[in-house]
């Protein structure tokens, strides 16, 4: 298995490592609901070195990613440098690729993609760049630590306290740098926060000032739980290559508003929006007894109607909640639970925001 | 935690006489480790005849659904409300507060097939 520059620190914290897609990450460090906790109401810190960071540059960067990824990079001159963009990446039937973040900063645009695509996603990303005056520079001279949670940032602003006033003024989805540290405030758990990029040769002494700090380290386990609640998706399970943006609900970062700009999947995805009969990605929250759980069946009117593509027991709301894929619109359907049919309630994601349930 | 009056079968349930004809079952420390935080646990109900072998109910963590074996067959006579109620105390005391059922056996000598100790301890290496 590969290791992340904080293989040891997890060793150290006593997390339980286990094998995802390959890299040795801790699922927990003791229970994954109190890690949940965490998060929720304080802080509490994620080893995402697994995840691909890539640098972007050369005089055709931007028209690159104009055509490579769904949403428009020319969004982020807007804003100006240190701004944030998340995107998927289409193929040509409009199928999800991946779905990443990309960043404008001082050096040039920076993306970074999931670690389980990284095969795929490098050898298209290089295919498509063939056409254009670009280099792609990966950046494994990075580790990567994401810290959520109310007191996230004014934690970080303690700890690095020359940069406090930067990082308390930092709005969502903008990023600083500094001495080759990004700090942004993105993140995948529905709570303020940040994830910091840093050289690997520093996070392990990071990651140690931080725990030393009472930051709590959450393992994979409560990642999953955190972001199913805030209604993310997850790559592999809520969205793949068979999957449009308009079904996984990533309708949002396809960017249709220059009509001047071409991007791969566009042709495709524009035919299939004024297609009334595409499903739809909707959250379910079980009303009967046990636990939704990734592939079981939704059944609406007698019929099976979609699938279920994330499930869980939400420790925020104490019942089990789930993302699902379904044809019509509803609010009451039941699920097959190991053959048993059990009532659920159809909600629009997410589930939590800012530490408060959404569901009424 | 782990004691010499229990027997085991290798999908970690453990079993262990109360009285000449009756035992509690559960599951091990090391399986409720494996599945985590415990948050839904389905059980037979009383009265229910079972068999050695049989799926009779399913343990639920955050991370996954896993199904409970019996170790032998018999009668239902009880089953603990407690961890139908709060399912994390078999997480924290999976031997003793944290049992499962209660079987009336039917033929006690199925208990000299399971593991003991020393061979499910070697089983879980």
């Amino acid at each position: 298995m590969k290791r992340t520059p904080f293989y040891e620190s997890h060793i150290n914290s006593n997390g339980k490592i286990v094998d995802f897609g390959g890299w040795a990450l801790p699922v927990n460090y003791g229970s994954q609901i109190k890690e949940h906790e965490a998060v929720r109401t304080d802080v509490g810190m994620f080893d995402v070195s697994h995840m691909v960071i890539s640098d972007i540059n050369g005089i055709d960067a931007k028209e690159f990613l104009r055509y490579l990824i769904s949403n428009d990079v020319a969004k982020l001159e807007k804003h100006g440098i240190g701004k944030a963009l998340y995107s998927g990446m289409l193929n040509d039937n409009a199928g999800v690729i991946d779905d990443l973040i990309v960043y404008l900063m001082p050096f040039g645009y920076r993306i970074v993609t999931n670690a389980g695509t990284y095969e795929k996603d490098i050898a298209w990303i290089k295919n498509v760049a063939k056409e254009f005056q670009v280099t792609i520079n990966e950046r494994r001279d990075l580790a990567m630590l994401a810290v959520q949670g109310p007191n996230a940032i004014t934690k970080i602003g303690e700890l690095k306290s020359y940069l406090k006033e930067r990082l308390l003024n930092l709005k969502p989805f903008t990023a600083i740098e500094d001495n080759g540290w990004l700090y942004a405030r993105t993140g995948y758990t529905g709570e303020n926060g940040l994830e910091i990029m840093l050289p690997t040769t520093n996070a392990s002494n990071f990651w140690q000032l931080l725990v030393d700090n009472g930051i709590t380290p959450c393992g994979l386990g409560a990642r999953d739980t955190l972001r199913l609640e805030a209604g993310m998706n997850l790559y592999g399970h809520d969205m793949d290559e068979t999957v449009t943006p308009l079904e996984c609900g990533m309708d949002w970062v396809v960017d249709l508003n220059d009509p001047a700009r071409d991007f791969i999947g566009r042709s495709k995805y524009t035919e299939l929006k004024n297609n009334i009969t595409n499903s739809t990605q909707v959250g379910l929250i079980l009303e009967g007894k046990g636990v939704l759980r990734e592939g079981q069946k939704v059944i609406i009117n007698g019929q099976e109607n979609g699938k279920i593509t994330s499930g869980t027991f939400s420790p925020s709301l104490k019942l089990s909640i789930a993302i699902a894929r379904i044809n019509v619109k509803t609010e009451k359907a039941m699920v097959d639970i190991r053959g048993s049919l059990e009532p659920v309630k159809i909600v629009p994601l997410p589930f939590v925001r800012n530490g408060k349930s959404l569901v009424s | 935690m782990y004691s010499n009056d229990m027997k085991f079968l290798e999908s970690h349930e453990w079993v262990r006489l109360e009285s000449e004809n009756s035992a509690k079952i559960g599951i091990t420390h090391h399986a409720q480790e494996l599945l985590g935080d415990l948050v839904y646990v389905e059980l037979p109900k009383i009265g229910q005849q079972i068999t050695s072998g049989d799926s009779i109910g399913v343990i639920e963590s955050v991370k996954a659904a896993s199904d409970l074996y019996s170790p032998v067959s018999g009668e239902i006579t009880e089953i603990n409300e407690s961890v139908i109620n709060e399912p994390n105390l078999v997480n924290s005391d999976p031997h003793n507060s944290g049992w499962l059922i209660k079987v009336k056996l039917s033929n006690s000598s199925e208990l000299d097939n399971l593991l003991n100790l020393e061979q499910y301890q070697k089983s879980i290496g």
